[in-house]
Protein backbone atom coordinates (compact mmCIF):
# COMPACT_ATOMS: atom_id res chain seq x y z
CA UNK A 1 0.00 0.00 0.00
CA UNK A 2 0.97 3.58 -0.64
CA UNK A 3 2.88 4.83 2.41
CA UNK A 4 0.98 8.11 2.57
CA UNK A 5 -2.37 6.30 2.45
CA UNK A 6 -1.21 3.86 5.12
CA UNK A 7 -0.16 6.75 7.36
CA UNK A 8 -3.39 8.62 6.73
CA UNK A 9 -5.44 5.53 7.57
CA UNK A 10 -3.58 4.97 10.83
CA UNK A 11 -4.26 8.55 11.80
CA UNK A 12 -7.93 8.49 10.83
CA UNK A 13 -8.94 5.01 11.98
CA UNK A 14 -9.01 5.78 15.73
CA UNK A 15 -10.92 9.00 15.04
CA UNK A 16 -13.51 7.14 12.98
CA UNK A 17 -13.65 4.42 15.63
CA UNK A 18 -14.30 7.02 18.34
CA UNK A 19 -17.18 8.47 16.34
CA UNK A 20 -18.70 5.06 15.64
CA UNK A 21 -18.42 3.90 19.25
CA UNK A 22 -19.93 7.15 20.47
CA UNK A 23 -22.88 6.64 18.12
CA UNK A 24 -23.50 2.89 18.51
CA UNK A 25 -22.04 2.14 21.95
CA UNK A 26 -20.87 -1.35 20.92
CA UNK A 27 -17.09 -1.28 21.04
CA UNK A 28 -16.39 -4.74 19.64
CA UNK A 29 -18.75 -4.39 16.68
CA UNK A 30 -17.58 -0.83 16.01
CA UNK A 31 -13.96 -1.99 15.92
CA UNK A 32 -14.80 -4.67 13.37
CA UNK A 33 -16.79 -2.19 11.28
CA UNK A 34 -13.97 0.38 11.24
CA UNK A 35 -11.40 -2.29 10.36
CA UNK A 36 -13.55 -3.31 7.42
CA UNK A 37 -13.91 0.31 6.36
CA UNK A 38 -10.13 0.78 6.57
CA UNK A 39 -9.62 -2.33 4.47
CA UNK A 40 -12.04 -1.01 1.86
CA UNK A 41 -10.18 2.30 1.85
CA UNK A 42 -6.84 0.53 1.41
CA UNK A 43 -8.22 -1.17 -1.71
CA UNK A 44 -10.13 1.75 -3.22
CA UNK A 45 -8.11 4.86 -2.47
CA UNK A 46 -4.95 3.92 -4.40
CA UNK A 47 -7.16 3.22 -7.43
CA UNK A 48 -9.71 5.99 -7.23
CA UNK A 49 -7.82 8.62 -5.30
CA UNK A 50 -8.23 9.82 -1.74
CA UNK A 51 -11.71 11.26 -1.16
CA UNK A 52 -12.09 14.95 -0.29
CA UNK A 53 -13.02 14.16 3.27
CA UNK A 54 -11.37 10.82 4.00
CA UNK A 55 -12.48 10.75 7.63
CA UNK A 56 -16.14 11.21 6.72
CA UNK A 57 -15.71 8.52 4.04
CA UNK A 58 -14.33 6.04 6.59
CA UNK A 59 -16.99 6.89 9.14
CA UNK A 60 -19.80 6.56 6.59
CA UNK A 61 -18.60 3.15 5.42
CA UNK A 62 -18.20 2.00 9.02
CA UNK A 63 -21.71 3.26 9.82
CA UNK A 64 -23.07 1.23 6.92
CA UNK A 65 -21.22 -1.89 8.16
CA UNK A 66 -22.67 -1.28 11.63
CA UNK A 67 -26.14 -1.08 10.15
CA UNK A 68 -25.52 -4.37 8.30
CA UNK A 69 -24.26 -5.89 11.52
CA UNK A 70 -27.30 -4.78 13.48
CA UNK A 71 -29.62 -5.94 10.69
CA UNK A 72 -28.15 -9.43 10.67
CA UNK A 73 -28.09 -9.56 14.45
CA UNK A 74 -31.70 -8.55 14.69
CA UNK A 75 -32.72 -10.94 11.93
CA UNK A 76 -31.02 -13.66 13.88
CA UNK A 77 -32.71 -12.81 17.09
CA UNK A 78 -35.97 -11.61 15.60
CA UNK A 79 -36.55 -9.32 18.45
CA UNK A 80 -38.85 -6.37 18.02
CA UNK A 81 -36.69 -4.01 19.96
CA UNK A 82 -33.74 -4.78 17.70
CA UNK A 83 -35.81 -4.11 14.60
CA UNK A 84 -36.91 -0.82 16.03
CA UNK A 85 -33.29 0.01 16.78
CA UNK A 86 -32.29 -0.88 13.26
CA UNK A 87 -34.92 1.44 11.83
CA UNK A 88 -33.63 4.21 14.02
CA UNK A 89 -30.06 3.73 12.82
CA UNK A 90 -30.73 3.32 9.11
CA UNK A 91 -33.07 6.27 8.87
CA UNK A 92 -30.43 8.44 10.43
CA UNK A 93 -27.60 7.26 8.26
CA UNK A 94 -27.93 9.94 5.62
CA UNK A 95 -28.23 12.82 8.01
CA UNK A 96 -26.00 11.68 10.82
CA UNK A 97 -23.21 13.94 11.96
CA UNK A 98 -19.98 12.16 11.10
CA UNK A 99 -17.73 14.95 12.21
CA UNK A 100 -15.72 13.73 15.18
CA UNK A 101 -16.15 15.33 18.50
CA UNK A 102 -12.90 16.81 19.55
CA UNK A 103 -12.32 14.31 22.31
CA UNK A 104 -13.23 11.05 20.55
CA UNK A 105 -9.64 9.81 20.27
CA UNK A 106 -9.01 10.76 23.88
CA UNK A 107 -12.15 8.98 25.07
CA UNK A 108 -11.06 5.96 23.04
CA UNK A 109 -7.70 6.04 24.83
CA UNK A 110 -9.44 6.29 28.20
CA UNK A 111 -11.52 3.27 27.27
CA UNK A 112 -8.62 1.11 26.05
CA UNK A 113 -6.45 1.98 29.06
CA UNK A 114 -9.21 1.53 31.59
CA UNK A 115 -7.88 0.51 35.02
CA UNK A 116 -10.28 -2.45 34.98
CA UNK A 117 -8.10 -4.09 32.28
CA UNK A 118 -4.81 -5.87 32.97
CA UNK A 119 -1.79 -4.02 31.57
CA UNK A 120 -1.27 -6.69 28.89
CA UNK A 121 -4.88 -6.33 27.70
CA UNK A 122 -4.76 -2.54 27.78
CA UNK A 123 -1.52 -2.51 25.79
CA UNK A 124 -2.86 -4.87 23.12
CA UNK A 125 -6.16 -3.02 22.81
CA UNK A 126 -4.53 0.41 22.64
CA UNK A 127 -2.13 -0.67 19.90
CA UNK A 128 -4.98 -2.18 17.94
CA UNK A 129 -7.77 0.36 18.41
CA UNK A 130 -5.83 3.61 18.78
CA UNK A 131 -2.56 2.68 17.09
CA UNK A 132 -4.26 0.97 14.17
CA UNK A 133 -1.77 -1.93 14.20
CA UNK A 134 -2.94 -5.29 12.93
CA UNK A 135 -3.26 -8.20 15.33
CA UNK A 136 -0.41 -9.91 13.47
CA UNK A 137 1.87 -6.91 13.98
CA UNK A 138 1.10 -6.73 17.70
CA UNK A 139 1.62 -10.49 18.08
CA UNK A 140 4.95 -10.21 16.29
CA UNK A 141 6.07 -7.34 18.52
CA UNK A 142 5.29 -9.31 21.68
CA UNK A 143 6.57 -12.62 20.27
CA UNK A 144 3.38 -14.56 20.82
CA UNK A 145 1.30 -16.49 18.25
CA UNK A 146 -1.27 -14.43 16.37
CA UNK A 147 -4.12 -16.61 17.69
CA UNK A 148 -3.06 -15.85 21.28
CA UNK A 149 -2.96 -12.11 20.63
CA UNK A 150 -6.34 -12.25 18.87
CA UNK A 151 -7.78 -13.94 21.97
CA UNK A 152 -6.19 -11.37 24.24
CA UNK A 153 -7.71 -8.51 22.25
CA UNK A 154 -11.10 -10.12 22.02
CA UNK A 155 -11.12 -10.80 25.77
CA UNK A 156 -10.15 -7.21 26.44
CA UNK A 157 -13.13 -6.05 24.38
CA UNK A 158 -15.31 -8.51 26.25
CA UNK A 159 -14.14 -7.17 29.63
CA UNK A 160 -15.03 -3.66 28.51
CA UNK A 161 -18.46 -4.87 27.50
CA UNK A 162 -18.99 -6.82 30.73
CA UNK A 163 -17.79 -4.06 33.01
CA UNK A 164 -20.22 -1.63 31.37
CA UNK A 165 -17.52 0.99 30.88
CA UNK A 166 -19.34 3.69 28.93
CA UNK A 167 -17.87 5.50 25.96
CA UNK A 168 -17.83 8.95 27.43
CA UNK A 169 -15.30 11.38 28.82
CA UNK A 170 -14.52 10.64 32.48
CA UNK A 171 -15.89 13.01 35.09
CA UNK A 172 -13.65 15.78 36.31
CA UNK A 173 -12.84 13.84 39.50
CA UNK A 174 -11.94 10.72 37.52
CA UNK A 175 -9.96 12.51 34.85
CA UNK A 176 -6.59 12.71 36.59
CA UNK A 177 -6.63 9.05 37.61
CA UNK A 178 -7.74 7.87 34.18
CA UNK A 179 -5.15 10.00 32.44
CA UNK A 180 -2.50 8.43 34.70
CA UNK A 181 -3.62 4.98 33.55
CA UNK A 182 -3.30 6.08 29.89
CA UNK A 183 0.18 7.49 30.49
CA UNK A 184 1.22 4.29 32.24
CA UNK A 185 0.12 2.11 29.30
CA UNK A 186 1.95 4.39 26.82
CA UNK A 187 5.03 4.23 29.06
CA UNK A 188 4.88 0.41 29.14
CA UNK A 189 4.60 0.24 25.35
CA UNK A 190 7.60 2.53 25.02
CA UNK A 191 9.61 0.51 27.52
CA UNK A 192 8.77 -2.80 25.88
CA UNK A 193 10.19 -1.47 22.62
CA UNK A 194 13.13 0.37 24.13
CA UNK A 195 14.47 -2.26 26.47
CA UNK A 196 14.20 -5.05 23.94
CA UNK A 197 15.51 -3.33 20.86
CA UNK A 198 18.94 -4.91 21.30
CA UNK A 199 19.89 -7.60 18.85
CA UNK A 200 18.64 -8.36 15.41
CA UNK A 201 14.91 -8.05 16.08
CA UNK A 202 14.57 -4.35 15.46
CA UNK A 203 10.87 -4.57 14.80
CA UNK A 204 10.17 -4.62 18.51
CA UNK A 205 11.83 -1.22 18.64
CA UNK A 206 8.95 0.06 16.52
CA UNK A 207 6.85 -0.16 19.66
CA UNK A 208 8.80 2.80 21.08
CA UNK A 209 8.03 4.87 18.00
CA UNK A 210 4.40 3.86 18.17
CA UNK A 211 4.29 4.89 21.85
CA UNK A 212 5.85 8.25 20.96
CA UNK A 213 3.38 8.76 18.11
CA UNK A 214 0.43 8.05 20.42
CA UNK A 215 1.85 10.30 23.14
CA UNK A 216 2.17 13.10 20.58
CA UNK A 217 -1.48 12.64 19.65
CA UNK A 218 -2.37 12.77 23.34
CA UNK A 219 -0.28 15.89 23.76
CA UNK A 220 -2.16 17.58 20.90
CA UNK A 221 -5.40 16.73 22.66
CA UNK A 222 -4.19 17.84 26.10
CA UNK A 223 -1.56 20.51 25.40
CA UNK A 224 -1.81 21.96 28.91
CA UNK A 225 -1.25 18.75 30.85
CA UNK A 226 2.27 18.86 32.29
CA UNK A 227 2.61 15.12 32.85
CA UNK A 228 1.64 14.34 29.23
CA UNK A 229 4.38 16.75 28.16
CA UNK A 230 6.71 15.17 30.73
CA UNK A 231 6.14 11.67 29.37
CA UNK A 232 6.73 12.79 25.78
CA UNK A 233 9.95 14.55 26.83
CA UNK A 234 11.07 11.46 28.75
CA UNK A 235 10.50 9.27 25.68
CA UNK A 236 12.34 11.68 23.37
CA UNK A 237 15.31 12.04 25.71
CA UNK A 238 15.57 8.31 26.36
CA UNK A 239 15.04 7.18 22.78
CA UNK A 240 17.70 9.69 21.66
CA UNK A 241 20.35 7.33 23.08
CA UNK A 242 19.03 4.25 21.29
CA UNK A 243 21.87 3.88 18.78
CA UNK A 244 24.57 4.24 21.44
CA UNK A 245 22.94 1.80 23.81
CA UNK A 246 24.04 -1.42 22.18
CA UNK A 247 27.12 -2.45 20.28
CA UNK A 248 26.99 -3.95 16.79
CA UNK A 249 27.03 -7.35 18.50
CA UNK A 250 23.95 -6.48 20.56
CA UNK A 251 25.95 -5.99 23.74
CA UNK A 252 24.53 -3.50 26.26
CA UNK A 253 26.60 -0.36 26.77
CA UNK A 254 25.99 1.54 30.03
CA UNK A 255 25.35 5.27 29.93
CA UNK A 256 28.85 6.17 31.16
CA UNK A 257 30.53 4.26 28.30
CA UNK A 258 28.25 5.26 25.44
CA UNK A 259 29.59 7.07 22.38
CA UNK A 260 27.70 10.34 22.81
CA UNK A 261 28.32 11.31 19.20
CA UNK A 262 25.71 8.68 18.34
CA UNK A 263 23.01 10.39 20.40
CA UNK A 264 20.21 12.01 18.41
CA UNK A 265 20.87 15.74 18.88
CA UNK A 266 17.62 16.86 17.28
CA UNK A 267 15.54 14.67 19.56
CA UNK A 268 17.52 15.81 22.61
CA UNK A 269 16.94 19.45 21.64
CA UNK A 270 13.21 18.84 21.30
CA UNK A 271 13.02 16.95 24.61
CA UNK A 272 15.06 19.55 26.49
CA UNK A 273 12.97 22.41 25.08
CA UNK A 274 9.76 20.60 26.00
CA UNK A 275 10.74 19.76 29.59
CA UNK A 276 12.26 23.24 30.11
CA UNK A 277 8.99 24.84 29.02
CA UNK A 278 6.92 22.46 31.14
CA UNK A 279 8.67 22.43 34.54
CA UNK A 280 8.07 26.11 35.33
CA UNK A 281 4.31 25.60 34.95
CA UNK A 282 4.40 24.29 38.50
CA UNK A 283 2.43 21.04 38.52
CA UNK A 284 5.43 18.72 38.73
CA UNK A 285 4.88 14.95 38.49
CA UNK A 286 7.01 11.81 38.20
CA UNK A 287 7.26 11.79 34.38
CA UNK A 288 8.50 15.38 34.35
CA UNK A 289 11.11 14.58 36.99
CA UNK A 290 12.32 11.52 35.09
CA UNK A 291 12.48 13.63 31.93
CA UNK A 292 14.48 16.27 33.78
CA UNK A 293 16.93 13.58 34.94
CA UNK A 294 17.23 12.24 31.39
CA UNK A 295 17.84 15.81 30.19
CA UNK A 296 20.71 16.31 32.66
CA UNK A 297 22.35 13.12 31.38
CA UNK A 298 21.77 14.05 27.74
CA UNK A 299 23.22 17.52 28.17
CA UNK A 300 26.57 16.27 29.49
CA UNK A 301 29.13 16.27 26.68
CA UNK A 302 31.13 13.59 28.49
CA UNK A 303 30.08 11.16 31.25
CA UNK A 304 32.42 12.90 33.71
CA UNK A 305 30.66 16.23 33.02
CA UNK A 306 27.36 14.86 34.38
CA UNK A 307 25.80 17.18 36.94
CA UNK A 308 25.27 14.49 39.61
CA UNK A 309 24.26 16.89 42.43
CA UNK A 310 21.35 18.03 40.27
CA UNK A 311 20.40 14.43 39.44
CA UNK A 312 20.53 13.57 43.14
CA UNK A 313 18.26 16.51 43.96
CA UNK A 314 15.78 15.37 41.30
CA UNK A 315 15.81 11.78 42.62
CA UNK A 316 15.21 13.17 46.11
CA UNK A 317 12.04 14.84 44.84
CA UNK A 318 10.99 11.77 42.89
CA UNK A 319 11.57 9.52 45.91
CA UNK A 320 9.24 11.65 47.98
CA UNK A 321 6.60 11.44 45.26
CA UNK A 322 6.43 7.69 44.70
CA UNK A 323 7.30 4.60 46.67
CA UNK A 324 8.96 2.87 43.74
CA UNK A 325 11.96 0.72 44.72
CA UNK A 326 13.58 1.36 41.33
CA UNK A 327 13.58 5.07 42.10
CA UNK A 328 15.26 4.39 45.44
CA UNK A 329 17.87 2.24 43.69
CA UNK A 330 18.66 5.01 41.24
CA UNK A 331 18.72 7.49 44.10
CA UNK A 332 21.40 5.35 45.77
CA UNK A 333 23.51 5.46 42.60
CA UNK A 334 23.22 9.25 42.40
CA UNK A 335 24.11 9.55 46.08
CA UNK A 336 27.20 7.40 45.46
CA UNK A 337 28.26 9.63 42.57
CA UNK A 338 27.96 12.72 44.76
CA UNK A 339 29.02 11.50 48.21
CA UNK A 340 31.11 8.43 47.37
CA UNK A 341 30.47 4.69 46.95
CA UNK A 342 30.27 4.07 50.72
CA UNK A 343 27.22 6.32 51.00
CA UNK A 344 25.52 4.48 48.11
CA UNK A 345 26.26 1.07 49.64
CA UNK A 346 24.83 2.22 52.96
CA UNK A 347 21.56 3.21 51.19
CA UNK A 348 21.49 -0.16 49.41
CA UNK A 349 21.67 -2.03 52.71
CA UNK A 350 18.55 -0.20 53.84
CA UNK A 351 16.89 -1.15 50.54
CA UNK A 352 17.61 -4.88 50.88
CA UNK A 353 14.79 -5.11 53.40
CA UNK A 354 12.25 -4.17 50.70
CA UNK A 355 10.54 -7.44 49.72
CA UNK A 356 9.92 -6.12 46.20
CA UNK A 357 13.67 -5.81 45.66
CA UNK A 358 15.16 -8.56 47.83
CA UNK A 359 15.29 -11.10 44.99
CA UNK A 360 15.66 -8.65 42.13
CA UNK A 361 18.79 -8.76 40.03
CA UNK A 362 19.10 -5.00 39.82
CA UNK A 363 19.84 -4.70 43.54
CA UNK A 364 22.84 -7.01 43.07
CA UNK A 365 23.82 -5.28 39.83
CA UNK A 366 23.89 -1.85 41.48
CA UNK A 367 25.72 -3.23 44.50
CA UNK A 368 28.32 -4.79 42.19
CA UNK A 369 28.82 -1.47 40.43
CA UNK A 370 29.24 0.44 43.71
CA UNK A 371 31.58 -2.20 45.16
CA UNK A 372 33.71 -1.85 42.07
CA UNK A 373 33.74 1.93 42.50
CA UNK A 374 34.80 1.36 46.11
CA UNK A 375 37.68 -0.81 44.88
CA UNK A 376 36.41 -4.09 46.35
CA UNK A 377 36.84 -6.24 43.25
CA UNK A 378 36.23 -9.62 44.85
CA UNK A 379 32.88 -8.67 46.34
CA UNK A 380 31.95 -6.89 43.12
CA UNK A 381 32.57 -10.09 41.12
CA UNK A 382 30.31 -12.04 43.50
CA UNK A 383 27.54 -9.47 43.15
CA UNK A 384 27.81 -9.30 39.34
CA UNK A 385 27.50 -13.10 39.22
CA UNK A 386 24.57 -13.11 41.65
CA UNK A 387 22.81 -10.51 39.50
CA UNK A 388 23.46 -12.54 36.33
CA UNK A 389 21.84 -15.58 37.93
CA UNK A 390 18.66 -13.66 38.71
CA UNK A 391 17.95 -11.69 35.55
CA UNK A 392 15.48 -12.86 32.91
CA UNK A 393 16.98 -10.52 30.34
CA UNK A 394 19.54 -12.01 27.96
CA UNK A 395 21.55 -8.89 26.98
CA UNK A 396 21.59 -7.88 30.64
CA UNK A 397 22.93 -11.28 31.72
CA UNK A 398 25.64 -11.19 29.11
CA UNK A 399 26.60 -7.69 30.25
CA UNK A 400 26.77 -8.71 33.94
CA UNK A 401 28.82 -11.83 33.22
CA UNK A 402 31.19 -9.77 31.08
CA UNK A 403 31.71 -7.35 33.99
CA UNK A 404 32.50 -10.23 36.35
CA UNK A 405 34.91 -11.70 33.78
CA UNK A 406 36.64 -8.34 33.28
CA UNK A 407 37.19 -7.90 37.02
CA UNK A 408 38.44 -11.50 37.37
CA UNK A 409 41.11 -10.99 34.74
CA UNK A 410 42.11 -7.69 36.35
CA UNK A 411 42.52 -9.51 39.66
CA UNK A 412 44.57 -12.26 38.01
CA UNK A 413 46.87 -9.70 36.41
CA UNK A 414 47.37 -7.94 39.73
CA UNK A 415 48.21 -11.21 41.46
CA UNK A 416 50.72 -12.11 38.76
CA UNK A 417 52.45 -8.76 39.11
CA UNK A 418 52.87 -9.16 42.84
CA UNK B 1 6.83 -12.26 30.80
CA UNK B 2 7.11 -15.71 29.38
CA UNK B 3 7.46 -18.83 31.47
CA UNK B 4 7.98 -22.45 30.51
CA UNK B 5 6.22 -25.14 32.53
CA UNK B 6 8.19 -28.36 32.35
CA UNK B 7 6.71 -31.73 33.07
CA UNK B 8 9.41 -34.29 33.76
CA UNK B 9 9.68 -37.85 35.03
CA UNK B 10 12.13 -40.68 35.52
CA UNK B 11 12.07 -43.82 33.38
CA UNK B 12 10.25 -45.60 36.22
CA UNK B 13 7.52 -42.97 36.22
CA UNK B 14 7.10 -43.27 32.46
CA UNK B 15 6.85 -47.06 32.84
CA UNK B 16 4.23 -46.63 35.55
CA UNK B 17 2.29 -44.28 33.28
CA UNK B 18 2.10 -46.92 30.53
CA UNK B 19 0.25 -49.18 32.99
CA UNK B 20 -2.62 -46.78 33.65
CA UNK B 21 -6.12 -47.93 32.69
CA UNK B 22 -7.64 -46.69 29.47
CA UNK B 23 -10.14 -44.55 31.40
CA UNK B 24 -7.43 -42.93 33.49
CA UNK B 25 -5.35 -42.14 30.40
CA UNK B 26 -8.38 -40.70 28.67
CA UNK B 27 -9.30 -38.61 31.70
CA UNK B 28 -5.83 -37.14 31.84
CA UNK B 29 -5.71 -36.53 28.11
CA UNK B 30 -9.08 -34.78 28.21
CA UNK B 31 -7.95 -32.64 31.13
CA UNK B 32 -4.75 -31.56 29.38
CA UNK B 33 -6.61 -30.76 26.18
CA UNK B 34 -9.26 -28.69 27.96
CA UNK B 35 -6.61 -27.01 30.10
CA UNK B 36 -4.60 -25.90 27.07
CA UNK B 37 -7.73 -24.86 25.21
CA UNK B 38 -8.53 -22.60 28.15
CA UNK B 39 -5.00 -21.14 28.15
CA UNK B 40 -5.42 -20.38 24.46
CA UNK B 41 -8.81 -18.75 25.01
CA UNK B 42 -7.49 -16.56 27.77
CA UNK B 43 -4.73 -15.28 25.49
CA UNK B 44 -1.71 -16.59 27.41
CA UNK B 45 -0.65 -19.71 25.48
CA UNK B 46 2.52 -19.34 23.45
CA UNK B 47 3.31 -22.98 22.69
CA UNK B 48 2.82 -26.48 24.09
CA UNK B 49 4.13 -29.85 23.02
CA UNK B 50 4.23 -33.37 24.36
CA UNK B 51 7.32 -35.45 23.68
CA UNK B 52 7.77 -39.05 22.61
CA UNK B 53 8.64 -41.51 25.38
CA UNK B 54 12.26 -41.69 26.57
CA UNK B 55 12.69 -45.10 24.93
CA UNK B 56 13.32 -43.10 21.79
CA UNK B 57 15.72 -40.66 23.42
CA UNK B 58 19.17 -40.57 21.85
CA UNK B 59 22.19 -38.51 22.73
CA UNK B 60 23.97 -36.95 19.80
CA UNK B 61 27.41 -35.41 19.70
CA UNK B 62 29.48 -34.15 16.84
CA UNK B 63 32.25 -36.47 15.80
CA UNK B 64 35.66 -35.43 14.55
CA UNK B 65 34.33 -34.28 11.16
CA UNK B 66 31.08 -32.95 12.53
CA UNK B 67 29.21 -36.17 11.75
CA UNK B 68 26.49 -37.13 14.22
CA UNK B 69 27.46 -39.79 16.74
CA UNK B 70 24.26 -41.20 18.10
CA UNK B 71 24.19 -43.18 21.31
CA UNK B 72 21.71 -44.36 23.85
CA UNK B 73 22.93 -43.47 27.27
CA UNK B 74 25.04 -40.91 28.99
CA UNK B 75 28.16 -39.93 27.16
CA UNK B 76 30.97 -39.26 29.56
CA UNK B 77 33.37 -37.71 27.11
CA UNK B 78 35.01 -37.88 23.71
CA UNK B 79 38.25 -39.71 23.09
CA UNK B 80 40.06 -39.71 19.75
CA UNK B 81 36.98 -38.26 18.11
CA UNK B 82 34.68 -40.97 19.42
CA UNK B 83 32.37 -40.63 22.40
CA UNK B 84 32.62 -43.11 25.21
CA UNK B 85 29.61 -44.16 27.18
CA UNK B 86 29.94 -45.31 30.73
CA UNK B 87 26.40 -46.26 31.63
CA UNK B 88 25.39 -47.78 28.32
CA UNK B 89 21.82 -46.87 29.11
CA UNK B 90 20.38 -43.83 30.82
CA UNK B 91 20.69 -43.97 34.61
CA UNK B 92 17.51 -44.72 36.55
CA UNK B 93 17.59 -41.35 38.25
CA UNK B 94 17.64 -39.35 35.02
CA UNK B 95 14.67 -37.01 34.59
CA UNK B 96 13.22 -36.94 31.08
CA UNK B 97 11.12 -34.15 29.68
CA UNK B 98 7.58 -35.36 28.99
CA UNK B 99 6.17 -32.12 27.69
CA UNK B 100 6.27 -28.38 27.99
CA UNK B 101 3.92 -25.42 27.93
CA UNK B 102 5.07 -21.85 27.34
CA UNK B 103 2.82 -19.07 28.61
CA UNK B 104 2.96 -15.29 28.45
CA UNK B 105 1.64 -13.83 31.71
CA UNK B 106 1.87 -10.70 33.83
CA UNK B 107 3.79 -12.12 36.79
CA UNK B 108 5.54 -15.12 38.28
CA UNK B 109 2.58 -15.57 40.64
CA UNK B 110 0.22 -15.99 37.71
CA UNK B 111 2.59 -18.57 36.19
CA UNK B 112 2.65 -20.47 39.51
CA UNK B 113 -1.15 -20.53 39.63
CA UNK B 114 -1.34 -22.00 36.14
CA UNK B 115 1.40 -24.52 36.99
CA UNK B 116 -0.53 -25.59 40.09
CA UNK B 117 -3.60 -26.32 37.99
CA UNK B 118 -1.50 -28.40 35.62
CA UNK B 119 0.00 -30.22 38.59
CA UNK B 120 -3.49 -31.21 39.68
CA UNK B 121 -4.17 -33.11 36.43
CA UNK B 122 -6.00 -36.33 37.32
CA UNK B 123 -3.93 -39.44 37.98
CA UNK B 124 -5.20 -43.02 38.37
CA UNK B 125 -8.73 -43.14 39.77
CA UNK B 126 -9.24 -39.47 38.92
CA UNK B 127 -7.24 -38.40 41.96
CA UNK B 128 -5.21 -35.23 41.30
CA UNK B 129 -1.70 -36.34 40.43
CA UNK B 130 0.12 -33.52 42.22
CA UNK B 131 2.89 -33.80 39.63
CA UNK B 132 5.89 -31.53 40.12
CA UNK B 133 5.99 -28.82 37.45
CA UNK B 134 9.27 -27.01 36.99
CA UNK B 135 8.65 -23.33 36.23
CA UNK B 136 11.41 -21.34 34.52
CA UNK B 137 11.38 -17.85 33.13
CA UNK B 138 12.10 -17.62 29.42
CA UNK B 139 14.87 -15.12 28.75
CA UNK B 140 13.62 -11.98 27.12
CA UNK B 141 14.87 -8.62 25.98
CA UNK B 142 12.59 -6.71 28.32
CA UNK B 143 13.14 -6.50 32.05
CA UNK B 144 10.28 -7.12 34.43
CA UNK B 145 8.58 -4.06 35.85
CA UNK B 146 8.40 -3.59 39.57
CA UNK B 147 5.16 -2.44 41.19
Amino acid sequence: MDVSIERLLRELTPQALGTVVRRFRDFAAAEDAVQEAALAAAMQWPREGIPDNPRAWLTQVAFRRMADHIRSESARRRRESEVALEAAYTSELTTIETAPQEDDTLVLLFMCCHPALTPASAIALTLRAVGGLTTAEIAHAFLVPEATMAQRISRAKQSIKNSGIPFQPPTTEERAQRLRAVLHVLYLIFNEGYTSSAGPDLRRGDLSHEAMRLTRILRNLRPDDTEVAGLLALMLLTDARRLARTSAEGELIPLAKQDRALWDKRQIAEGVALISATLPKGSVGPYQLQAAIAAVHDEAARAEDTDWPQILALYDLLRRMSDNPMVRLNHAIAAAMVHGAAKGLELLDALSADARLADHYRLDAVRAHLLELAGDRESAIRSYRAAAGKTGNLPERNYLLAQAARLSSELRLMNEQE
Amino acid sequence: MKYILLLTGTKAEFDWYTKWSKEDLQAQGAFMQAFHEELKDSGVLVAAEGLAFPDQARVVRAGRDGEPIVTKGVIRGVKDGAPFVTDGVFPESKEFLAGYTIIDVESAEQAYKIAARMSAAPGPGGIPGNMPIEVRQVMSGAPEELP
